[in-house]
């Protein structure tokens, strides 16, 4: 039978390291073809090269059976292949419509045809059901929605092959459950689909086949129904992997953090983002909180870190009151801080490792003196840590941020914020984009910061995560807190309902008694 | 295992692959020029050429005219690389520059009483003048997110016309339309490079832009301000994110920029050449000056340096052109073409790293590969 895609023999070099060494992926005509790999094994780096951003150093590639030279982007459209990037690459300022003719705009005497597109994009989205808006602005839409732009990029352009890269880390459960139905959809159709993802149970529930990458290195391919999870994630690493989280029961200590009614408006003033928010973290505990994307979580820690002003409230860090305490008090009083968005937040992406793992301590007397920064220290500080974390890179501590796998930019991330020892560490989806050896450390890792002594608050989407690292489970809905569980005492199930609205166990809260 | 290396660049950087473009523009840039010329003259386009590139090695004389045309350029370079670095856009150095130029003319004029320190005081408060004119849009941007772009070319305007507003209200020459001359405390000295390269020739101020130079790459690459600043300008949410103060570094930015735009004013007036300030409305070109030499040294302090007497360098070699019949303008050609050249620099990168590859290629088939 024959390939759509074969990629024989690809080596791939960057500067200090061989993101591609000799691999070899053939994808069948109508399948879903998963690709699995550490962080920084060199998944990115194939499928770009596959769609043309980067040109293979040796190897050949062959698209229905024909060798073919794929030079950018462009080529590769033409021959039907789309991609859905790790990171986004949509123009914020412009509209959904806008964005996706982008490079093959049609014209008409010099001037845009916007609304052939519109209508195309239009029943596009309703033959896959995926509810866009053309008219939108991305800048305006969630994350979900600007991957559904996405994907319709590639509908639009008539791709055949699809690439989606990552495409589950950023979505809620819902809506990888959507993602997933649209996957089926298109293969149906005769499309092929090369997916990306460190979720072991998306390959399980819609690959046909999977193969796997490893430091560079091709591995194998199975075919997924012939194997486990577990043979899977062995493959992937080489060394078994413990699912389960492994951890003592909570031994909490006094109350370490509180937030006292926190409210906060939407900018435009029309309604609450959230509605009286009390609660409190305890020493040595993880506090996780739970809930559908959008009600309030990331507004939430971004009140307490001081990312955005709030108006009513107040925040204690060990009976301190640090309400009005800018960001650097803040981070000095003792919070540390993994964002939600690592681009945005995390990272100074044109900065080196080294360089962005001080990002918060560059002042301190060991890393500076007399306003003079100290390189050996510094270099040092970065060198413990990747050794420590197992960041992955080419050029270790003087690789620029940009350049690493998105895996190990987040490990980069939570290396700087659990090595600054914080009384509270707020982990906002920690484990995004990690593989399963990653995600197994670094939820020991933050065990290992409650069992210090320390507190924990952990946003995530995930319900496994949060039913396995939590301590303790608030529920946030529409802003408000609606429960506050203990993990042995309830399920997924239970937690579906309280986050979807349909159960609550705390006292609603009437708008009038809010003071704003 | 050892990786080949050419011994000519060694591992290849992007640092590395930067400068030879910026290089690599530079030549191109220079035979467009040539090629404008053996258009307009032929018979003497290769004589004229063959003097921009060497007549300025010719003498003292003309070495000490490259560094004299140099010393603003460089100022005003690093004062828009500065910005830049941080992330920053500053087309305002011309509109600094005139403002500082004012100050230190005014003081230089009127402020005889300094004495010998007079010059010392006029120079630092031209700084301080133009650091005050930057730091407008260096607010607004920080404050009310006004783009900085906008903002200096008002701000440029603004400048121009209430310079030549105030040189008529206070330090007017009528008869000459232009402003009084300096007081002779107020002209930079020369250090002794006046017995090397002769009067009316680069003077102290070059030892100004050297020490400047130096500062900014001190700043920039060793201190914890300089890392602050440079966050803000790669990414202002982040920055924000670690706690940096962005707001004041923006508009700490925009001070520094502007305090070395305004030091180029001084330099380029207080001169014993009797150079005054023209009531004219024209914004000086030293401050435009200023992106191209940027752009040529890439920002880089020391890139800037050369950059800017690479363009003092051109500007002197089309002055002696000039008596094979040719027209300075041929020389703002060549800039402008390298500035062109250097927007394309992302096609001369990737000839290079396929230069670079094939060369490797080869060697490795060689069997030189044996790490
Ligand atoms: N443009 C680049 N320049 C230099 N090195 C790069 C570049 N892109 C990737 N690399 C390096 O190549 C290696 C493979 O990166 P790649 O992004 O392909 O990993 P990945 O398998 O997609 O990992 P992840 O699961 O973390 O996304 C990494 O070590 C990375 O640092
Ligand atoms: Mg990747």
């Amino acid at each position: 039978m024959e390939y759509v895609i074969e990629m024989l023999n690809i080596t791939k070099e960057f500067p200090g390291i061989k993101a591609n060494d000799n691999v070899t992926l053939q994808v069948n005509k109508g399948e879903i073809h998963a690709l699995l790999g550490e962080n920084g094994a060199g998944k990115s780096t194939l499928m770009s090269i596959l769609f043309g951003l980067y040109q293979p150093d040796k190897g050949v590639i062959k698209v229905n059976g024909n060798e073919v030279q794929i030079k950018n982007p462009n080529d590769a459209n033409d021959l039907g292949i789309g991609m859905v990037h790790q990171h986004f690459k949509l123009v914020h300022n412009f509209t959904v419509a806008e964005n996706i003719i982008l490079g093959r705009e049609e014209t008409e005497k010099g001037l845009l045809k916007l609304n052939e597109a519109v209508e195309k994009i239009k029943n596009l989205s309703e033959k896959y059901q995926l509810r866009i808006d053309p008219n939108a602005y991305i800048s305006d839409i969630s994350v979900g929605m600007q991957q559904r732009v996405e994907i319709l990029k590639m509908l639009f352009r008539d791709s055949d092959i699809l690439i989606f890269d990552e495409p589950t880390a950023v979505l809620t459960p819902q809506e990888i459950e959507e993602l997933m139905k649209i996957m089926k959809e298109l293969v149906n159709e005769g499309k092929s689909i090369i997916l990306i993802t460190h979720k072991l149970n998306e390959i399980k529930k819609v690959a046909d086949r999977c193969s796997v990458l490893r430091k560079g290195k091709y591995i194998g391919t199975v075919d997924v129904k012939d194997v486990s999870m577990e043979q899977m994630a062995e493959m992937m690493v080489g060394r078994k992997i413990n699912f389960t989280v492994d951890k003592e029961k909570a031994n909490p200590g006094k109350v370490i953090f509180s937030v006292k009614n926190l409210n906060l408006l939407s900018p435009d003033l029309n309604r609450f983002l959230l509605k009286d928010i009390s609660f409190d973290v305890k020493k040595g505990e993880i506090l996780c909180v739970a809930g559908i994307e959008g009600n309030g979580q990331s507004e939430l820690v971004k009140a307490i870190t001081g990312l955005i002003p709030h108006k009513s409230g107040k925040f204690y860090l060990n009976d301190q009151d640090i309400t009005d305490k800018n960001i650097r008090n803040k981070t000095l009083a003792g919070i540390g801080h993994i964002p939600e968005d690592r681009h945005k937040y995390g990272l100074v992406l044109d900065y080196n490792l080294a360089e962005n793992l001080i990002i918060q301590t560059y002042f301190s007397d060991e890393l500076q003196s007399k306003g003079f920064l100290k390189f050996r220290s510094i270099y040092k500080h970065a060198k413990d840590l990747i050794n420590r974390f197992d960041i992955r890179s080419g050029k270790g501590p003087y690789t620029k941020a940009r350049s690493m796998s998105g895996g190990n930019q987040q490990k980069a991330i939570i290396a700087r914020e659990i090595d600054r020892e914080p009384d509270l560490l707020i982990a906002v989806q920690p484990t995004r984009g990690l593989d399963v050896g990653a995600i197994e450390y670094i939820h020991k890792e933050l065990i290992k910061h409650r069992d210090s002594g320390k507190a924990v608050l952990l946003v995530s989407l995930e319900l496994d995560e949060v039913m396995n690292l939590s301590d303790r489970i608030i529920v946030m809905y529409e802003g408000e807190i609606v429960a506050d569980l203990d993990p042995d005492k309830t399920n997924e199930n239970e937690l579906g309902l309280y986050m979807a609205g349909s159960k609550r166990t705390t006292v609603r809260v009437k708008r009038g008694e809010i003071d704003e | 295992m050892n990786k080949p290396k050419l011994i000519l660049f060694g591992e290849l950087t992007d640092k590395k692959v930067n400068v030879m473009s910026s290089f690599f523009a530079i030549f191109a840039g220079l035979l467009f020029g040539l090629i404008i010329m053996i258009i307009t003259n032929a018979n003497e386009s290769f004589q004229a050429f063959f003097t921009i590139l060497f007549g300025p090695i010719g003498g003292l004389k003309s070495i000490g005219k490259v560094l004299f045309y140099s010393t603003p350029i460089i100022l005003t370079g690093l004062s828009v690389g500065f910005a830049f670095k941080t992330g920053l856009f500053n087309i305002g150095a011309s509109g600094q520059l005139i403002v500082g130029a004012f100050v230190a003319v005014y003081i230089g004029v009127r402020w005889t009483f300094l004495g010998p320190s007079q010059w010392i005081v006029a120079t630092l408060c031209a700084g301080l003048a133009g650091a005050f004119w930057a730091s407008i849009p260096g607010i607004l941007k920080a404050y009310r997110n006004v783009n900085e772009v906008v903002a200096t070319i008002m701000m440029n305007y603004i400048g121009i016309y209430l310079v030549t507003y105030l040189v008529k209200l206070t330090i007017y020459q009528s008869g000459r339309n232009e402003s009084q001359r300096v007081n002779i405390d107020a002209v930079i000295p020369s250090f002794g490079l006046e017995n090397i390269f002769g009067p009316r020739s680069v003077n102290g101020g070059f030892f100004l832009a050297i020490i400047a130079v130096i500062i900014i790459y001190i700043i920039l690459e060793k201190t914890t301000f300089g890392y602050e600043l440079k966050a803000v300008g790669f990414n202002r949410d982040a920055s924000k994110y670690a706690g940096i103060n962005e707001k004041r570094s923006i508009i700490l930015s925009m001070i520094i920029s502007g305090f070395l735009a305004g030091l180029a004013g001084a330099v380029i007036y207080l001169v014993g050449t009797g150079k005054a300030i023209e009531v004219k409305d024209i914004l000086p070109a030293e401050g435009f000056d200023g992106i191209p030499v940027a752009l040529i040294g890439l920002s880089n302090p020391i890139g800037v340096f050369f950059a800017g007497i690479f363009m003092g360098y051109i500007r002197e070699g089309g002055f002696l052109m000039q008596r094979f019949g040719f027209k300075t303008e041929i020389i703002d050609i060549i800039i402008a073409s390298i500035i062109y050249f250097s927007a394309l620099v992302i096609i001369f990168k990737e000839f290079i790293l396929k230069a670079y590859k094939n060369k490797l290629d080869k060697k490795i088939s060689r069997g030189d590969n044996n790490g």
